[in-house]
Parts: C-alpha cells; sequence; structure tokens
C-alpha cells in the first residue's frame, strides 16, 4: 500500500509536467457529465417520473455512479490502458520486478484530470442529499459510502476483465465499453426501470444492482422489511473483485507460456 | 550458478497471406503454424562468467533470455539459476536477477533519473543504508552526478543507457541479463558502457549474460559465446577457439597505381575491386601470401600492402554461413 502511494506519487510529478494539458483535461471532464445530467434534467422535466422515480432521487443514484467511474478511471487507469502495456512489452518489465502483477498495473497510470469528473458528481450529490428526500442518519451515510466503494470496485473489476483479454488480443477490446460505458449509462438510473432480464444480468452478473438499486432503496426508506440486506449489498458488490483477480491470473499465466 | 538443460519452446503463430481476399479470409479462420523458438538448448554458466548469447535476428535469443528471467515458461526442459527454477516463485526469484532490455525503458520518462531510482528502491526494499552506498558507487563509476538529476526524457540515449543499467543494478542483483545494451549507442557511450560491465563483473562478481550484434561487445567483454540459430544452439566455447579456426582467413588490401583491367589471382577471393584499389581474402592454410604477392606484382604496380586477420564480425557471419543461417 505504501508502495503503491509512491507509484501515485511519481505519476503525480510526470502529470504535473504538463500542467495546462492537465487543467483543460480536467476542465472538459468537469464539463461533459453537466450535459449528461442536462439531459436527465429535461427528460424529468418532461415526464415527471420514472416508475415512481422522482428527479431527485435519480440525482442521486446519478452522482453514486459517477462518482465510483471516475475514481475507478484514475485507480485503474492502468488496466483501461493496458493493450499498451501488452503491445509495447512493458508488461515483461513488470514480470521481472518482485511485487505482484496487479499492483504493478495499478501503479503505472493515475488519471488525474478525472478529478473533474469527481468534482461534478460531489456537486450533485450534495445537491440530491440536500433535497431532503429521507431523514440522514450517520448509517445512512455509512451506506452510501460503501455504495461509492462497491461501484469502484465493480468498475475496476470490468476494467480487469477487459484488459485480462488483451493476453489473447493483445489489442484492446472495444467491446468491454458495452460494460464499462454501458454499465456507468445503465446504472445511473434505478435498476428495475428496465426489463427484468437486464435488472438480472446487472445485479448477479455484474452487481450493479448492489450499488445502485438495493441500498438506494434503504436509503430513501422504500425497503419492506428488514433493511439489513439492503444496506449489506454494497458489501456483495466489493466481492465481484474477486472472481475478477482470478481470472487476471489466468491470463497472466497464458501470456507466460505464449509471451504473445 | 545457471543451468540450463534440454530448452524447448514453441508458438503458434498465424499465417499471414498476401491480399487483401486471404486478409478477410483471415478475419473468420486463422491458420497457424508452429514456430520452434527453441529447440532442445542446454548451457551452464558458472558464477562470475560473461557469456556472449549471438545469434541472428530472431533465432531465440530473446526467448532464451525472458525463460531465463522468468517471464516465460518453456514447453520442455529445466532450468535452475541460483537454485531457483525461473518460472516458478517468480516473486522470490527476480529479487537476484537485473534485467536490462536495450530497446526499452524502465525509468518513468518525465521525472528526474534519481526519482525512478528511488522507487525502484522502494519497489525492490533495499535497505536506505545498502542504497546508499550502491547509488554511490554506481553514479561513480557511471559518471552519473550530472545527469541523474535531468528528466529521463532530456537524456541522450547513451546517458539514458548508464542510467538503465544502474536501474538494473540498485538491488545488488548476481545476475545479470542485458539485451543488446549497446544498441544504438554511439562509440564513446558504447566503450563506457562495456567498461562498467567489465568494472562490476570484476568487483561485484555478478554473472552477466548479454545478447548483441556487435562483436566488439563480445570481444572487449565477453571469453565465452554461445551462438544459437533458429533455435538450436550451434556453437558453445570460447572466442580464441573461434579465432584459431578461422585465423588462417586473412583479408589483404592493396593500393596500386591506376589499372583498368580487372585482377586475377589463382588462390585469392577478390571481394571487391577498382582501378586504384582491391581487397583480396585468402585462407592461408591452402595458398602462401608470397604467392598472390608475386602475382599481383606481375600485374599491376603496388604501392601499399596490408595484410589483416579476418575481424571476428567477418568471422561470425562465416560461422552463420556455415550453418546455413
Amino acid at each position: 500500500m505504501k508502495l503503491y502511494g509512491k507509484y501515485i506519487e511519481i505519476l503525480f510529478k510526470s502529470q504535473m509536467q504538463y500542467r495546462t494539458s492537465f487543467w483543460l483535461l480536467a476542465f472538459g471532464q468537469f464539463l461533459i457529465p453537466f450535459s449528461v445530467f442536462a439531459g436527465l434534467y429535461f427528460m424529468f422535466e418532461r415526464f415527471g417520473q420514472i416508475k415512481g422515480w422522482e428527479f431527485s432521487e435519480v440525482a442521486l443514484c446519478f452522482s453514486i455512479i459517477h462518482m465510483s467511474y471516475a475514481l475507478s478511471e484514475c485507480f485503474a487507469r492502468g488496466f483501461d490502458s493496458f493493450s499498451a502495456l501488452v503491445g509495447n512489452g512493458d508488461f515483461d518489465r513488470f514480470l521481472v520486478r518482485p511485487r505482484s502483477t496487479v499492483l504493478q498495473v495499478l501503479g503505472s497510470k493515475f488519471e488525474f484530470s478525472r478529478v473533474g469528473k469527481l468534482v461534478q458528481s460531489i456537486i450533485v450529490l450534495g445537491w440530491a442529499v440536500s433535497q431532503q428526500l429521507a431523514d440522514w442518519t450517520m448509517l445512512k451515510g455509512l451506506v452510501l459510502l460503501f455504495m461509492i466503494v462497491s461501484g469502484v470496485f465493480i468498475f475496476t473489476g470490468i476494467f480487469i476483465l477487459a484488459a485480462t483479454m488483451c493476453f489473447w488480443t493483445v489489442q484492446g477490446l472495444e467491446i468491454a465499453n458495452i460494460f464499462t460505458d454501458g454499465g456507468r449509462e445503465m446504472a445511473q438510473y434505478p435498476l428495475n426501470i428496465y426489463q427484468k432480464w437486464v435488472t438480472r444480468f446487472f445485479t448477479f452478473i455484474i452487481p450493479f444492482g448492489c450499488v445502485n438499486y438495493l441500498p438506494l432503496l434503504y436509503l430513501l426508506d422504500k425497503t419492506t422489511g428488514n433493511p439489513l440486506p439492503y444496506m449489506l449489498a454494497p458489501i456483495a458488490g466489493i466481492l465481484f473483485i474477486v472472481p475478477c483477480l482470478l481470472v487476471w491470473h489466468v491470463g497472466v499465466r497464458h501470456y507466460r507460456s505464449t509471451g504473445s | 550458478m545457471i543451468i540450463v538443460k534440454g530448452l524447448s519452446k514453441a508458438y503458434q503463430v498465424a499465417k499471414r497471406s498476401p491480399g487483401v481476399k486471404e486478409a478477410m479470409k483471415a478475419l473468420f479462420k486463422r491458420e497457424y503454424k508452429v514456430v520452434e523458438a527453441l529447440n532442445d538448448i542446454s548451457f551452464t554458466i558458472e558464477p562470475g562468467e560473461i557469456v556472449g548469447y549471438i545469434g541472428p535476428n530472431g533465432a531465440g535469443k530473446s526467448t532464451t533470455i525472458k525463460v531465463m528471467s522468468g517471464i516465460l515458461v518453456p514447453d520442455v526442459g529445466t532450468c535452475t539459476v541460483m537454485g531457483f527454477t525461473p518460472w516458478k516463485d517468480r516473486v522470490q526469484y527476480v529479487k537476484h536477477i537485473g534485467v536490462v532490455f536495450g530497446q526499452r525503458s524502465q525509468l518513468w520518462w518525465d521525472v528526474p533519473v534519481i526519482d525512478s531510482f528511488e522507487l525502484l528502491r522502494d519497489i525492490y526494499k533495499v535497505p536506505e543504508q545498502e542504497y546508499q552506498s550502491t547509488l554511490a558507487l554506481l553514479t561513480e563509476t557511471l559518471e552519473l552526478q550530472e545527469i541523474i538529476h535531468m528528466p529521463v526524457r532530456q537524456l541522450s540515449l547513451g546517458q539514458r543507457m548508464r542510467c538503465e543499467i544502474a536501474a538494473s543494478l540498485l538491488h545488488s542483483p548476481s545476475v545479470l541479463f542485458l539485451d543488446e545494451p549497446t544498441i544504438g549507442l554511439d562509440a564513446v557511450s558504447k566503450i563506457a558502457v562495456r567498461r562498467f560491465i567489465r568494472t562490476i563483473n570484476e568487483e561485484k562478481g555478478v554473472t552477466v549474460i548479454l545478447t548483441t550484434h556487435d562483436m566488439n561487445d563480445i570481444e572487449a567483454l565477453a571469453n565465452r559465446i554461445i551462438l544459437i540459430g533458429k533455435g538450436k544452439l550451434l556453437y558453445d566455447g570460447s572466442l580464441s577457439a573461434i579465432r584459431s579456426q578461422f585465423g588462417t582467413l586473412k583479408t589483404m588490401t592493396v593500393v596500386y597505381s591506376h589499372h583498368a583491367e580487372p585482377l586475377k589471382v589463382e588462390g585469392a577471393v577478390i571481394e571487391s575491386w577498382t582501378t586504384e584499389r582491391a581487397v583480396l581474402s585468402v585462407d592461408t592454410a591452402q595458398t602462401v601470401i608470397s604467392e598472390v604477392l608475386i602475382s599481383l606484382s606481375q600485374q599491376v604496380e603496388i604501392l601499399d600492402v596490408a595484410i589483416d586477420t579476418l575481424p571476428i564480425e567477418d568471422m561470425i557471419i562465416q560461422l552463420y554461413k556455415e550453418h546455413q543461417l
């Protein structure tokens, strides 16, 4: 963990060599989600509500998912752009260093410009929370925090899966974006507005439901019965990373036997 | 130190046929062919040796280095380095080795060299005191004082390579793998790098395995060469053995006053020829030099003659030829 800090430090120093580009990128990253959010706003302006969800409720969901996405883009950027590492052979370098490959890939890149996105989602989150949708308690605050963490783990897991595919294809695959960008677009709304199979897929296969639906019900006092499973759902989301890491190790083993 | 036995590795490589139509076909159905990158390679390297690992492009040099450094797992065969099997227990093993890929950098591009060194210190968990003394030694012998605080991207290739080598030695490895360490360097930098490799070998007893295409590297450094071609081990022995094998081959450069017709010399091969100068190769085991000189003096007015033994470069080319590489 300390080493990861050192990696970030050196990447930060590198980034500071290109200050102007950093500010421009961060500013862009700040603006882009606003247009998406504006779209959301105008849609609710027209329809009032979707399946019983108010605009401010969806805004809460929206900000949580976007915050998770921005954070995982920051931290797991190394996996997101992993095809470059395999393509130019830099991954070989990681294999001759006495540290885990996951740590080294995580430490290979950090996307500081996503700070812009992060600030944007914090503003939206602040606004949504201030709308007095429910009585806020410490516990709810904690669950909210876990929802964000859980989201980060899920997105990171998907990035890892996508990166693993590079061991077979060398080139990055756009197909993974269905699950990252697509997942984000999908998960910015509460899951129950979709078809059953979509809901199921994003609960049991890629557990976005554990971030943006089940605990959301708890936050908004919409649960029936014991709220505990709803509160603990984000933890199940975090566990998604485990099979992803296993698949990663299979990928590394494949790479080392083929060297492609 | 290093024992390699019966190492084999084959790759599946996609067949590529020319033409758009074939390319379209390949999109759906690929044909593979198996390329034997390594075929039953065996050798033993003693501690403190410097071994030149040579062969033409695609001979399997890099693959061997990758296997020995634990990056690749071979299909068949065993390899033991300091009691470790490189591809098992990777994390424990790689603490003891240093690897330099001449064509790729291991330094962080935008920050001063010293920052990269400090991160490497943390990656390898080198104790601070040990790090400081190693760094001091490396800085002095590689003359890094002036460049260590410059960002890597501002360094010349030669300066960068010196830093690369220093970076791979910060954790005091016992074995150093150098994959083309002098590629693209100017003459001065090459000599500096060679001198340094000698120094760490002699003073710290580091075992060095280097691949290169520059035979001057080999001549300056390696007492022993291992030649591979098409995945097979072709020669393993001292450089002087090769020298004596090809020692009878001489190159003769003759300068003479203007002579319009091509020369004809019995028992010598004319490598190049102009109206004023000719280069001949002679095998002294078959032809006596004086006979060649007599034959020459009958045809032209000789102004100057130089006789050299075959450069090591050409000996290797001869060796490649013998093995039809």
